[in-house]
């Protein structure tokens, strides 16, 4: 992955940072153009609480090359307060215990690497919130 | 608009061919073609494939084609909707006849998925998805429909077993199938106990990597009555729809409706119902997505695809019976030359020379295909005349 294509990305992978129509008050993650609401577009950057509950869920067995390592790793979609659906690994814990409606949170984490020598990708990942 | 018409349908044996390359595979299915039809003089070809770039290192098949089919100077043009490439060819080549453009036009899927490792066919089709904000995160395919079926399983009671019907079903037809990759029965035990690839999916949930084409040639259906072969098969509705890429965006992840504006578009054009149908082709990708494409069709009810398939509803004997020819599952799933097969199988059974899968009183046939988690999907309404 060239390094600009993962540059532009940051403040979704590192801030969640959405966009908020200001037509119609929803937020969009990723932030768009063009809001699919209602076809706004102008947009206020807003950040994510990060806060949210498992809609649902799979533990990937077969991993995607480099991610290999990994596996059994869970990946599920999250429900954020914001009104936001998102898709993200969840880790942090025993992934055969993860149930939908376990409530998550986001954390800065490692996602991927680009082999040995190459940039090194962080984003979200969610782990279970116990309130600390 | 004119009416159009399939007056030749042309398929091989599927599965791991290792001694041919991507432009035997599409001489062959157009070569087939033309002799299933008697005519190979055509104006224009329209070719349907995903991703024959990452797999082969080859674009520009829309120069390859003709060139290899002794077809140099005929026009040609490369479609592209991932999984649903091959009826996009399908849908584009009707346009072509239908608008009076061309008079007799080649629609080709072609995909040639293991010149490359395990891992980059994998790579490949994840590009299906979307790639900063699904794949990103080290997602399959596999695990994007496992999260469907989960949500399936938890909101409406869906089973592991009523799962493994859906692939058992499929194999069982599939061994009646020639043309088929997995050519052999599989019973429901045997998919439950299989690998597990993405919970609670496993592998024998999922359709195989597959190498093979497909071809289909169109006419204004005026001209159909000088192909005498074969009884006349048209196609009577053609129905096109497109979802948010990301599964997470919908507002209802088990309701695929691209598929249902896809279906409700083409049955409308035809002027049927879903009752008027008397089979369906639909894109097993996953056991799930028959399931879900059941619903979306309004074959049944949804939260009904599941112990619908356990009573055999789908079934070649059944009362509506959803993928005759093996399905995804057991044919195989070359991924451009998905769709363009679909319509090959529909055409033979309107036809009646489906063999021991001739479905009873085929006089209607429906194709569904999609593309990534259903993103995209074609529909098409296809005649006995």
């Amino acid at each position: 992955m060239s390094i600009p294509r993962h540059w532009r990305e940051i403040p979704r992978r590192y801030r969640l940072e959405a966009g908020k129509c200001k037509k119609c008050k929803v937020i969009n993650f990723p932030s768009r153009l063009v809001c699919p609401e209602c076809g706004g577009k102008t947009f206020e950057t807003v950040k994510l609480s990060g806060k949210g509950k498992l809609d649902t869920f799979t533990i990937i067995r077969v991993a995607p090359e480099g991610f290999g390592d990994e596996v059994p790793y869970a990946v599920g979609i999250i429900d954020l307060k914001d009104g936001v659906r998102l898709m993200a690994q969840i880790t942090d814990c025993d992934p055969t215990t993860l149930k939908t409606g376990d409530k998550l949170v986001a954390k800065f984490r490692k996602v991927q690497e680009d082999g040995k020598n190459g940039i090194i990708k962080y984003g979200y990942k969610f782990v279970p919130d116990v309130g600390v | 608009m004119r009416d159009v018409a399939i007056v030749g349908v042309g398929l091989m044996k599927w599965g791991e061919l290792w001694e041919k390359s991507i432009r035997d595979l599409c001489v062959e299915a157009a070569l087939s073609c033309f002799e299933d039809a008697g005519n190979d003089k055509i104006d224009s070809i329209v070719v349907g494939t995903m991703a024959s770039g990452l797999l082969t290192g080859q674009e520009h098949m829309a120069n390859m084609v003709p060139d290899y089919l002794g077809k140099k100077h005929v026009p040609a043009m490369r479609v592209e909707s991932a999984c649903c490439s091959g009826s996009q060819a399908v849908r584009t080549a009707f346009m072509e006849v239908a608008s009076g453009m061309s008079d007799c036009v080649l629609a080709l899927g072609v995909e040639k998925m293991t010149d490359v490792s395990g891992n980059d066919a994998t790579y490949a089709l994840a590009t299906a998805s979307d790639q900063e904000f699904e794949a990103f995160h080290g997602v399959t395919f596999p695990g994007l429909y496992a999260m469907m079926a989960r949500k399936h399983m938890e909101q409406y009671g869906t089973t592991r077993e009523q799962l493994a019907e859906v692939s058992s079903k499929n194999h069982r037809n599939g061994s009646l199938n020639p043309h088929a990759q997995y050519p052999f029965p599989m019973t429901r035990e045997q998919v439950m106990n299989s690998t597990l690839v993405a919970d609670p999916l496993r592998l024998m949930d999922c359709s195989p990597i597959t190498d093979g084409a497909a071809a289909v040639l169109l006419v204004p259906a005026t001209d159909a009555k000088k192909y005498k072969k074969h009884g006349m098969v048209v196609i009577s509705g053609v129905g096109h729809a497109t979802d948010t890429i990301a599964l997470c965006q919908r507002k209802d992840m088990l309701k695929m409706e691209a598929v249902t504006l896809a279906a409700k578009a083409a049955l409308k054009m035809a002027g049927k119902t879903i009752k008027d149908v008397n089979f369906a082709e639909v894109h097993d990708c996953f056991t799930i997505a028959e399931i879900m494409i059941m619903e979306a069709l309004g074959i049944v009810k949804p939260g009904q695809g599941g112990p619908a398939t356990l009573k055999g509803l789908t079934a070649l004997e059944g009362k509506f019976p959803v993928n005759p020819s093996g399905g995804l599952k057991s044919k195989g799933h070359p991924v451009g030359a998905t769709g363009v097969a679909q319509i090959c199988e529909a055409v033979y059974q309107l036809r009646g020379e489906a063999g021991k899968r001739q479905v009873k009183n085929a006089k209607v046939g429906l194709t569904q295909n999609m593309g990534g988690t259903g993103g995209t999907s074609v529909v098409h309404i296809l005649e006995a005349k």
